[in-house]
């Protein structure tokens, strides 16, 4: 799985960019988050207040309920703010 | 058409190409966004504005083809920077071409009322007191959220 974040969720973590092999656990983004959060440190840090938190499976805005699965792109960002 | 890029653009050649050839329309209608230089009270003296490459294409072209459906039009052009920029820089080109001016102005506004709150771009702003990250507003969801209640 291609993990992708943006803007102050890349800097908090420190990475823009990761490849992980999806553990067996995790079946939606909730659990995702929930994992990355478990490895502690900045991941526990940037992903703490899930009200500014928002993903992407595949280029798509999807909720915390949907599945992630190996072989996705998913991508965790705050709240968009162009225009 | 959609485009992102770092580049500036014209917008009088894209405003004129965009009816170019097309003697049906009879109106084009135009967003330009531009960089203020305050953020809330404080001094900006530059934005970065960072986006999702292949996302940022895809939610600009499912918001134009909604446009489509929502109102006869006969072109449609967003052009959106990324990078730094400063005070008075443009940042978004709207454009609406259509036969009559209300379905121009209204699709105008509706592209860039949703562009504010779902194409993945984030903006950060250079200010006396450092770099700081630009928070979404609820005022942007509202008035998106005001399309939905369209008849």
């Amino acid at each position: 799985m291609r993990l992708l974040y943006f803007a102050w969720l890349r800097a908090r973590i420190g990475c823009a960019e990761e490849e992980l092999d999806l553990p067996p656990e995790v079946r939606e983004v909730a659990g995702l988050l929930d994992w990355l959060q478990s490895r502690g440190g900045r991941y526990a840090e940037a992903l703490r207040d899930r009200s500014v938190v928002r993903v992407a499976v595949n280029q798509n805005y999807v909720g915390l309920e949907h599945p992630v699965r190996e072989g996705d792109e998913v991508a965790i960002f705050p709240p968009v703010t162009g225009g | 058409m959609i485009r992102v890029q770092r580049e500036d653009f014209d917008v009088g050649v894209e405003l004129e190409r965009l009816a170019a050839g097309n003697q049906r329309i009879g109106g084009v209608a135009s967003f330009i966004g531009l960089v203020r230089d305050m953020g809330g009270d404080d001094q900006v003296s530059a934005l970065t504005l960072e986006h999702y490459p292949g996302m940022t294409e895809k939610k600009l072209g499912e918001i134009e083809a909604e446009a489509h459906q929502c109102w006869p039009l006969d072109a449609v052009l967003i052009i959106h920077r990324y990078g730094r920029l400063e005070p008075g820089d443009r940042i978004v080109l709207v454009a609406t071409a259509s036969p009559h001016r209300e379905a121009a102005l209204a699709a105008c506004q509706f592209l860039i009322d949703w562009l504010k709150t779902d194409a993945p771009f984030w903006k950060s702003e250079e200010t006396p007191a450092g770099k700081r990250w630009v928070e979404s507003r609820t005022e942007d969801e509202t008035a998106r959220e005001r399309w939905k209640l369209r008849p």
